[in-house]
């Protein structure tokens, strides 16, 4: 076990966590690792909050994992960034997205959206903060910000043996390939990578 | 061999291929849905179908088995209830074919409402349990699935939990073994389950389940895995992995993948051979209770507990006593509730029920059970497929005893609810002369579950055109006057309502517009937008609960992105402050 990592994918249900997964899976198993994945369908999807979990090493048993085990964390939003923080290792990553949605209970002023996530998070834990919405807007395209973000986060998982352009290449579709590529490398460059 | 990362679903579709399956139905509901989405791509050799309702799906997979095909159906937990009473019966009378039952459970309740331990349907109706512990198991234990349930001649619960379901792993493939049908022979005795019949065969009942404990002291299924004698653990499905995980590498496991019968006399050898045995199981003491009744000594759930989902560092803290390393953040995040989409056909409807304070809405198992969330909150009850109906029948007749004749009961569920089990409810209000208006939200699609085909939408689940049954064509037929409308024109579904209140017949609403999601549905021609000078800050269009609305320096703001034009809240808004843009 003692070299398995763990990566938690934090936003909110339609915002593409998935293909971040099946990025980093796709990823990772060609280069020979036990790798499990895990996510939840259904009711939570529907605009809430959702996290998925990508693991990987020699032999991994647990799909899931607890408080205090992720190495890296990429969040799709800054409030789904503090909401999970408690899931990341004292040590562990965060990439966020300079993103704020609202929820159903701060769009109606029920409550507050709260201030200052992405300084809690940089107060505590190694933080890339990337407009990865901005930088796909840019792009043409707002929906590649998953990808911008993959971008942003690749060189920290310690898996240098691994071409994750050529992984984007295969993964994502036809048509959107050359957006894709585009959005990955953005991503790169806006974490100092490129 | 190929080796693909497949959900735990995937892998049991291509289990079902493998084995030779030839009969898959279900009625889709997470976290099951996937399995026959996935059958259905071996449509060459594996008939898949999405049948109206669980027990439906139960009885066709059985039929075929009856016949001598190898068949499955599939369903979440709660399906199995619906699907109780033939699967009690089919373990009297037994198979042909290998036949299974998929329950799906979903501890922590992620899209469920409850967290019924599934594990003991298969102890109450006297038929076994397999349960795998990740996606290759989930692959490799329907073929061992079938061949228990011909060689002991009953139904085989396959337990899954979401986090089996839902999590993906690597499998193995292998190659498809054809499953003969042999030639039909009608079996009376076996059959037709007559009282007199049914009493000769429940001491065969008993034999196989007492020749199946014997078979699971010495099966592929359950695994003794020794490392040393101090610590020994029995544990089974996603909980054996999370034990691996936390325990030290000298504990020996016991890993069950035939949880009922539990193997007794394996168990107590493997209780012999260590010194403190704990069980590891997610939600109730199944297997637990069972080991301390047969005089074992086990530590189990006084430590882990009998809610939500268990993980590893869960079962660090509460069995090995550690506590994670964590940091805390100055900031909390504040809830993010899951609500009906933006340009949600159901919105409509419930924006305009919940201006009434005297309608009383009792509510179903469906995206439209999101009509309970703030600011609509315009639900009272919700309790299974098919009791929005019912339910508001029954306070209907409370309302009439307690002379109270304030309140106006609107019964309210989807298409596919209607046909899994509405259809009775809608007889039984027209039949004792319920004051009930039974409301059917038609999006033309299954669609909580991710857009199954039902006998409303025109497909079939092997992508045939099939019959597309109208709503108010069978309400009609019932007795009812029906009145469908476009929910999401404001001022046609307030009209709607008010005329079938005011119906001297019995009155139906059937509103009609698809899922805004479905990729049948016209796309958006349209985005709304807010007029900041005549905007003045009213939240009347904060009201209607959409996402793509939302409030900021004292104006209304739409969210282009998530904007698909419906214009509910532009109909709101009494200063037209927002318009529409084309796109």
């Amino acid at each position: 076990m003692s070299n398995v990592k763990s990566i938690l994918i934090s936003g909110v249900g339609g915002q593409g966590a998935i293909l971040i997964s099946r990025l980093l899976t796709g990823g990772l198993i060609k280069a020979g690792y036990d790798v499990k994945q895990s996510e939840v369908h259904g009711m939570a999807q529907r605009g809430g909050s959702v996290t998925t979990q990508v693991r990987w090493g020699d032999k991994v048993y647990g799909p899931v994992f607890g408080k205090g085990q992720a190495d890296i964390m990429i969040a799709l939003e800054q409030m789904e960034a503090v909401r999970y923080a408690d899931f990341l290792k004292p040590d562990g990553v965060a990439v966020i997205n300079d993103y704020k949605r609202d929820s159903m209970t701060t769009a109606s002023g029920l409550e507050e959206y709260p201030e200052g996530c992405v300084e809690a998070m940089q107060e505590k834990f190694e933080t890339i903060v990337v407009d990865a919405d901005g930088i796909a807007r840019e792009l043409g395209n707002a929906k590649c910000m998953n990808v911008v973000l993959f971008g942003a986060i690749c060189d920290k998982l310690g898996e240098d043996g691994i071409d994750w352009e050529e992984i984007v290449k295969e993964t994502v579709p036809a048509k959107a390939l050359e957006l894709n590529i585009k959005a990955f490398h953005a991503g790169r460059a806006a974490a100092g990578m490129e | 061999m190929e080796q693909q990362l497949l959900s735990g679903n995937e892998a049991i579709a291509r289990g079902a291929y493998e084995a030779g399956v030839q009969v898959c139905a279900a009625y889709p509901g997470t976290p099951s849905t996937e399995i026959l989405e996935n059958t259905a791509l071996y449509k060459d050799d594996i008939y898949s179908e999405w049948a109206p309702n669980e027990k439906v799906a139960t009885e066709v997979a059985y039929g075929a088995a009856v016949a001598g095909a190898r068949s499955l159906c599939a369903m979440k937990m709660v399906g199995l209830n619906v699907a109780a009473d033939p699967f009690f019966t089919a373990a009297y009378m037994g198979v042909k074919g290998g036949y299974i039952v998929v329950t799906a459970d979903d501890p922590s309740m992620h899209s469920s409402q409850n967290e019924q331990d599934n594990r003991y349907y298969a102890r109450a109706a006297k038929v076994a349990c397999i349960e795998p512990a990740d996606s290759q198991e989930c692959k490799d234990f329907v073929k061992y699935a079938c061949e228990i349930s011909e060689k002991f001649d009953m139904p085989v619960l396959f337990r899954t939990t979401t986090r089996i379901s839902h999590s993906k792993s690597l499998v193995t493939f292998g190659e498809r073994e054809e499953h003969e049908i042999t030639p039909y022979a009608r079996d009376i005795k076996k059959y037709v389950c007559a009282p007199a019949n049914a009493y000769q065969n429940h001491p065969k009942v008993e034999r196989n389940l007492a020749e199946l404990e014997k078979y699971g002291c010495d099966c592929p299924l359950n695994k003794v895995e020794m490392n040393g004698t101090k610590i020994g653990v029995i544990s089974a499905s996603v909980a054996y992995q999370y034990a691996k995980e936390a325990f030290p590498e000298d504990t020996s496991f016991l890993k069950l993948g035939l949880t009922w019968p539990l193997p007794m006399d394996l168990i107590r050898d493997f209780a012999s051979k260590v010194e403190r045995l704990y069980v590891i199981e997610e939600l109730e003491p199944f297997m637990e209770d069972a080991i301390k009744a047969a005089g074992i000594d086990c530590i189990g759930k006084e430590l882990t507990g009998k809610m939500y989902e268990l993980n590893p560092q869960l079962i660090s803290e509460r069995v090995l006593g550690i506590q994670p390393e964590t940091k805390e953040v100055s900031v909390k995040a504040v809830s993010r509730p899951p609500a009906l989409c933006p340009g949600c056909p159901h919105r409509g409807f419930f924006y305009t029920l919940s201006k009434d304070k005297n309608n009383v809405v009792t509510g179903d198992i469906g995206c439209y059970t999101l009509g309970m969330a703030p600011p609509l909150s315009c639900m009272d009850t919700c309790v299974d497929m098919g009791a929005g109906f019912t339910v508001g029948m029954g306070m209907s007749k409370a309302f009439d005893i307690a002379g109270d004749d304030s309140k106006q009961i609107f019964g309210v569920m989807g298409d596919s609810t209607f046909f899994h089990s509405g259809m009775t409810g809608a007889a039984e209000i027209i039949y004792n002369k319920g004051k009930v208006i039974p409301v059917i939200l038609d999006n033309r699609i299954t669609g909580m579950t991710g857009h199954q085909e039902n006998p409303g939408s025109g497909y079939t689940l092997m992508g045939e055109e099939g019959v597309r049954l109208m709503p108010e064509k069978i309400m009609e037929a019932y007795g009812y006057k029906p009145f469908v409308v476009d929910p999401q024109d404001l001022d046609a579904m307030a009209k709607t309502v008010e005329e079938a209140k005011a119906c001297e017949e019995p009155a139906c609403i059937i509103t009609r517009r698809p899922c805004v999601l479905l990729k049948r549905a016209p796309k958006p021609t349209q985005k709304c937008v807010v007029n900041t000078d005549t905007c003045k800050g009213c939240k009347k269009c904060l009201g209607v609960g959409c996402p793509a609305v939302a409030f900021h320096d004292g104006k209304a703001e739409i969210d282009p992105t998530q904007c698909i034009g419906c214009t509910v809240c532009a109909q709101v808004c009494p200063f037209k402050a927002i318009e529409t843009q084309e796109l």
